[in-house]
């Protein structure tokens, strides 16, 4: 896998500067060109918010320059000497929490924002509860706002104990906390001269040496779930998808699921032509030894095998209007696969607050909670904690189409 | 062979056109013979090799055309065999389903209305565009996959979700969907991989002699859509192109870059943004690129 791009999303609460933070980061390592430098500073002047509002980097629609808010992601691509970032700039509204979910459900890194002076709200919690779910495992927490504290180290270290316990709690890795001042640039890119008890990495300095890539691989079995199938030339057919899991490797036995089909793989092409072996996130297209009738929606795999099954425990985050219950009808889409479904029972709901499991017969919007689903067709599924392409799945409405639900097979639990 | 990130680019994007092509009934390709199109025209190429190419291009055509760029788009169709539909801006003229701008007059917003038309008319379903997010604010904000409506609009505060890699691509009939595989991608990203795989372009993009003159601080090339206004005086400089739109407003850079190497060395230094450089449409105010996006714009 290329180490050298990291994906990370903000999050964090409303208002304690996430989109401030990527302003700065970007400012200060000279990503922006000097028209859109200059755009920004007219549009600041123009709204009579100074000379220069780092959100306006990122804020970038209408609406959202009127409100000081962040409505949906903002995607922004950085290169320092030592890699790319991709960064998913998420809105910290909670009316907007579906639009994080998409801007997390792919990063190897969360940078957390929070306002130092404020403690950990429950906005951020709900944040962090969803970056846990979806899989992040490493966190940089921006503890921002230092300035209005006068750099009051008891402040910080509060915040951090804090950190630490809803981390430990959701299963994160130990996180590098760092306390920043976003609107002066403190501890962001340069160390702030201001403080002088802190002595770790500087917001941009953590994230050159966060870990990059591990989102698309697993050791738990490689999968190509076949997307399209290609006729060759004089006859035959190959099977093109994307791979994810781990390396598949021309001569290795595969089993076509759902089903039961045990073949070998024969021949790998990549979009560079033929490879004896190509890792998780290639598009390639492979020839299998026997005559099958595999086709969209189904899977190659190697052992461990994914679970073939009409019945799936998981975890889903609800993002529609109308709340959802037991006996509820909709599409679900688990890789190449669309289905109907029904939901059969809502079991628990999490609560984001005491991170705990209540009994709960529904789910509003943007609560998150533990369900029973009956899908028409089988599906072959991965628990999403060792393969995250084979274990999530969207819910989608059947007569808008609507994305209404992301989902992860298997149930959260809390430490 | 190592995986490096434009390989990742690479293998997400034919996803992507993949998915579509299976979700979706009548898929086409936005191709304008710029740069990002012919990056994504070679993209579909790889992604059902040995096949055919199983959807059509269409070209939104303002009438304001560079010859080369012309030449290039029929010489693609005609290599890869492809099936072209030209969406015209001045049959939408002639009709009268939009205002003549006058022989002179930018036409760059027109093109909604010969896009959304020539979706309608053909009942295409999913339409794929070389946007990038690095090239605008509100582009830095459109998914992969982008719901519009039956008036063919773009609505940024009802954006769908979309984790992880599961594009959905269902639609009700007269609704459609604009697919981005080059969302992640970068001007730099593009330019390095047009070097790696020989991606042809149209020769404006090297730079070459041309006479032009300055208008809005941008180079404007002298020709059939462009004439020099009272106080405007034609220069011969050496140019390229950085994008490729309506020949009206779409400027010329400085350059004596006429390789692959001295573009990507130019581009890696530059101080300026390719939109901000060349295309006299985004200037008209803060949020140009969202309100044309929200009637429907690419």
């Amino acid at each position: 896998m290329a180490t050298d791009l990291l994906r990370f999303a903000t999050i964090g609460s409303v208002d304690d500067g996430k989109s401030t933070l990527v302003g700065r980061l970007l400012v200060d390592t000279r990503q922006l060109f000097d028209d859109q430098l200059a755009a920004v500073e007219a549009a600041s002047q123009k709204r009579g918010v100074g000379d220069l509002d780092l959100s306006f980097v990122t804020d970038g629609l209408r609406a959202e320059r009127e409100q000081g808010i962040t409505i949906d992601v903002a995607y922004r691509y950085a290169a320092t000497p030592e890699r790319k970032f991709v960064i998913a700039d998420c809105p910290g509204h909670v009316q907007y929490t579906a639009n994080m979910a998409t801007g997390a459900s792919n990063a190897d890194v969360a940078l957390v924002v929070l306002d130092a002076t404020a403690g950990l709200k429950e906005q951020t919690r709900r944040h962090l509860c969803i970056a846990g779910l979806l899989g992040v495992r490493h966190l940089i927490v921006a503890a921002n706002k230092m300035d209005l504290v006068d750099w009051d180290e008891a402040t910080f270290r509060a915040v951090e104990k804090d950190v630490n316990d809803v981390a430990r709690r959701l299963g994160f890795d130990t996180p590098i906390i760092v306390p920043v001042s976003a609107l002066n640039g403190d501890n962001v890119v340069e160390p702030s001269y201001l403080n002088t008890w802190y002595d770790g990495p500087t917001v941009l300095a953590a994230l050159n040496s966060a870990p990059a890539g591990a989102w698309a691989s697993s050791d738990d079995g490689a999968r190509l779930p076949i997307q399209w199938v290609l006729r060759q030339p004089g006859g035959g057919r190959t099977y093109a998808g994307m791979i994810n899991g781990s390396t598949l490797t021309v001569g290795q036995k595969v089993r076509l699921l759902p089903a039961g089909v045990d073949t070998t793989i024969v021949g790998i092409r990549g979009p560079r032509g033929a490879m004896d072996s190509a890792e998780p996130g290639l598009s390639v297209d492979v020839d299998i030894a026997d005559d099958t009738s595999a086709g969209r929606g189904d899977v190659l795999a190697t052992e461990p095998f994914p679970t073939v099954t009409n019945e799936i425990s998981a975890t889903v985050c609800w993002f529609a209007d109308a709340p959802l219950s037991g006996g509820q009808r909709l599409r679900l889409k688990h890789t190449s696969h669309s289905t109907p479904a029904f939901v059969d029972a809502v079991t628990s709901v999490v609560d984001v607050d005491q991170l705990s499991l209540n009994e709960a017969e529904q789910l509003v919007r943007n609560e998150i909670g533990h369900v029973t689903i009956t899908t028409a067709d089988p599906l072959s599924v991965d628990d999403y904690r060792a393969n995250r392409v084979g274990g999530s799945f969207v819910l989608i409405d059947e007569k808008t189409n609507a994305t209404v639900a992301a989902g992860m097979i298997g149930h959260v639990t809390f430490a | 062979m190592a995986t490096d990130h434009l390989d990742i680019l690479e293998s997400h994007a034919i996803f992507i056109i993949r998915e579509v092509v299976a979700e979706c009934e009548r898929p086409v390709l936005l191709f304008s013979g710029g740069k990002d199109s012919a990056v994504l025209l070679h993209l579909a190429t790889k992604a059902f090799a040995p096949n055919k190419i199983p959807f059509p291009v269409m070209h939104v055509d303002t009438g304001h055309n560079f010859q080369e760029v012309i030449d290039y788009r029929d010489e693609r169709v005609d290599t890869l065999g492809l099936q072209l539909v030209v969406a015209s801006v001045q049959e939408a003229i002639d009709k009268g389903r939009v205002p003549d701008p006058g022989p002179l007059g930018m036409r760059n917003r027109l093109q909604t209305t010969a896009l959304l038309d020539a979706i309608n008319a053909n009942k295409f379903d999913a339409a794929f565009g070389g946007a990038r997010r690095d090239e605008d604010k509100a582009r830095a904000k459109e998914r992969v996959l982008s719901f519009r409506d039956r008036f063919g609009q773009w609505d940024p505060r009802a954006q769908r979700p979309e984790l992880w890699q599961l594009y959905q691509g269902k639609v009700n009939p007269g609704e459609h969907l604009r697919a981005f595989p080059l969302s992640d991608w970068t001007e730099l990203d593009v330019w390095n991989y047009i070097r790696r795989e020989n991606v042809p372009l149209p020769t404006i993009y090297f730079a070459h002699m041309r006479p032009v003159i300055k208008r809005d601080d941008m180079w404007l090339s002298v020709g059939d859509f462009v004439h020099p206004q009272p106080g405007e005086v034609i220069e011969r400089h050496m140019v390229r192109f950085r994008t490729v739109g309506d020949a009206s407003c779409t400027g010329a850079v400085r350059s004596s870059a006429d390789t692959l190497d001295a573009i990507i060395k130019e581009i890696e230094t530059s101080n300026v943004s390719e939109r901000g450089a060349t295309r006299a449409d985004d200037r008209f105010s803060e949020t140009a690129m969202e309100d044309r996006k929200r009637e429907g714009y690419f």
